[in-house]
């Protein structure tokens, strides 16, 4: 009994090794279709505009309500000990070092990952990534490395407008709704709010653009089995990349800040 | 040797406890059609896709026009697979792209070929497989005979030497069949490149083949002319073309 429990987690275990094992490959192969010409600058483009452009409307308004409600929270607590000039400062800070990387790259790993993964799966299942090798080109080059690209530039993009209007919302409630005086508002946010702050979440979301990217693009790669394989691919694509964007965000920041 | 596109020596493959192929030795005429015939789920499609190094096989020899294949790295292999055009079961058309698109695919990948001389080239395709009108549709929006037909324009377009076909007549109406088998033997005839065939569609194939070769229980049992393998005395072949017979009719 004891020893069927040891076996099973030695078999998860060894499980996880090897799906580790074959993600890090398959992001090294990418990384070298990335830097090999050609470069397919009009590919990395479109995905630019459907991983970037298209996800514009819902990461602002994930960006404004977040900042809107933050402003909400926090002037309820500060308000206990009258240091609701407080509330810009918090806002800001949560924002650009936190929620607008997280909640950013989670929104596109919802819109964006999902497609990522349900559009190369049916690609495999339906032999078009086959039809690629048998053309004598590397998929990886066509499919995997634009979205990849695309991702790790435009996830600090969607960011940075992401913390832009998520302080505007924070400023609105603040100020017009909740009164907060203007000045003290504005003033604590610019002492408070550093320029390392608003990088360095930057620097996170466009890591975490190439961890979903690349877990998305792997999992559709490589899903088997039909109409039912792209469903289960997508689901663990996305279930695995939020969780990994969650907990590299802990190490990230414990080692960044 | 001259005359041999693809030979093949003592392949096996398994899958797990699954043996696919259990030693196939094959050898395909240049400027011939060739057809493997074989069982659904008989492993044609994996021999198939060991021809063009998209599976590696267990053991045994794959030789493509004097190149041995199975040990080659991904940049030779590239190299060997310049030399084939495939049609694959469901033509594989990429859906993000009109036909159009589909075949000029290849050649701005493999060419430098001015803009006017693809636009040249893809309308002669698409003019032989019947489909001039249709260069702006979307796959999606093509039955399952024209997007094979369509496929078979990709594939020709680079002006392959060998031409690979996995079950060219699956899932068609008897009467597409015909025409797609017709587009085969004519583009084929035209053009006398090697073209590989692998079908379960006995009688269609004799209408197109030089040489078919029977694939049974992962070996290759016996191969000739269709005439030959009509003919022929082995129980297993006797029993596939028992089994595609319309009872009470004495044609075929």
């Amino acid at each position: 009994m004891f020893k069927d429990f040891l076996e099973g987690i030695a078999r998860s275990v060894r499980n996880g090794l090897k799906a580790l094992g074959s993600v890090s490959t398959f992001f090294v192969q990418c990384l070298y279709q990335s830097v090999r010409r050609p470069f397919k600058v009009n590919y990395i483009f479109k995905q630019m505009e459907f991983i970037g452009v298209n996800s514009l409307l819902v990461v602002a308004i994930t960006g404004t309500f977040t900042g809107m409600v933050l402003a909400l929270q926090s002037s309820y607590g500060f308000k206990k000990f009258g240091a609701e000039g407080m509330v810009g400062a918090i806002v800001a800070l949560s924002m650009t070092r936190e929620l607008g990387p997280v909640l950013t790259s989670l929104m596109v790993t919802g819109r964006a990952g999902s497609a990522m993964t349900a559009e190369l799966g049916s690609m495999r299942v339906t032999e078009q990534i086959d039809a690629i090798t048998v053309m004598a080109l590397n998929p990886i080059k066509y499919l995997v490395a634009p979205r990849v690209i695309a991702s790790f530039l435009m996830l600090p993009v969607l960011t940075a407008i992401s913390n832009f209007v998520g302080i505007i919302g924070g400023y609105l409630v603040g100020v017009k709704l909740l009164g907060i005086n203007e000045g003290a508002f504005v003033n604590k946010m610019e002492k408070i709010l550093g320029l390392e702050d608003i990088y360095n979440g930057l620097i996170k979301a466009a890591f975490f653009g190439i961890i979903m990217s690349v877990i998305c693009c792997y999992k559709g790669f490589n899903t088997k089995g039909g109409a039912e394989g792209v469903g289960r691919a997508t689901t663990e694509a996305v279930v695995a990349s939020c969780l990994t964007i969650l907990v590299s965000d802990y190490v990230l920041t414990s080692l960044m800040f | 040797m001259d005359n041999i596109a693809v030979r093949i020596n003592g392949l096996f493959k398994s899958f797990g406890d699954q043996t696919v192929l259990d030693g196939i030795d094959l050898e395909v005429e240049t400027g011939k059609i060739t057809v493997i015939i074989g069982k659904s789920g008989g492993g044609k499609s994996v021999l198939l896709k060991h021809i063009i190094g998209l599976l590696k096989p267990d053991a045994g020899e794959i030789w493509v026009e004097g190149t041995e294949i199975t040990g080659l790295k991904e940049h030779s292999l590239n190299e060997v697979r310049k030399k084939f055009g495939m049609l694959f079961q469901e033509a594989a058309l990429f859906d993000s792209m009109n036909v159009y698109e589909n075949v000029a695919f290849p050649l701005r990948e493999h060419t430098h070929y001015p803009e006017r001389e693809i636009d040249r080239m893809v309308e002669e395709r698409l003019r032989q497989v019947g489909l001039l009108g249709f260069a702006g549709k979307m796959p999606s929006e093509l039955s399952g005979g024209m997007r094979k037909r369509v496929g078979l324009a990709r594939a020709l377009v680079l002006d392959p030497d060998i031409i690979l076909f996995d079950e060219p007549t699956s899932a068609l109406d008897p009467i597409i069949s015909l025409t797609i088998l017709d587009l085969i033997k004519e583009t084929q005839t035209r053009l006398r490149k090697t073209y590989i065939v692998i079908s379960h569609d006995i009688l269609g194939m004799f209408r197109i083949a030089d040489k078919v070769a029977m694939l049974y229980d992962g070996k290759i049992i016996e191969s000739g002319t269709p005439f030959e393998i009509r003919k022929s005395t082995r129980e297993e072949t006797q029993e596939f073309l028992r089994a595609t017979k319309i009872p009470g009719f004495t044609g075929g």
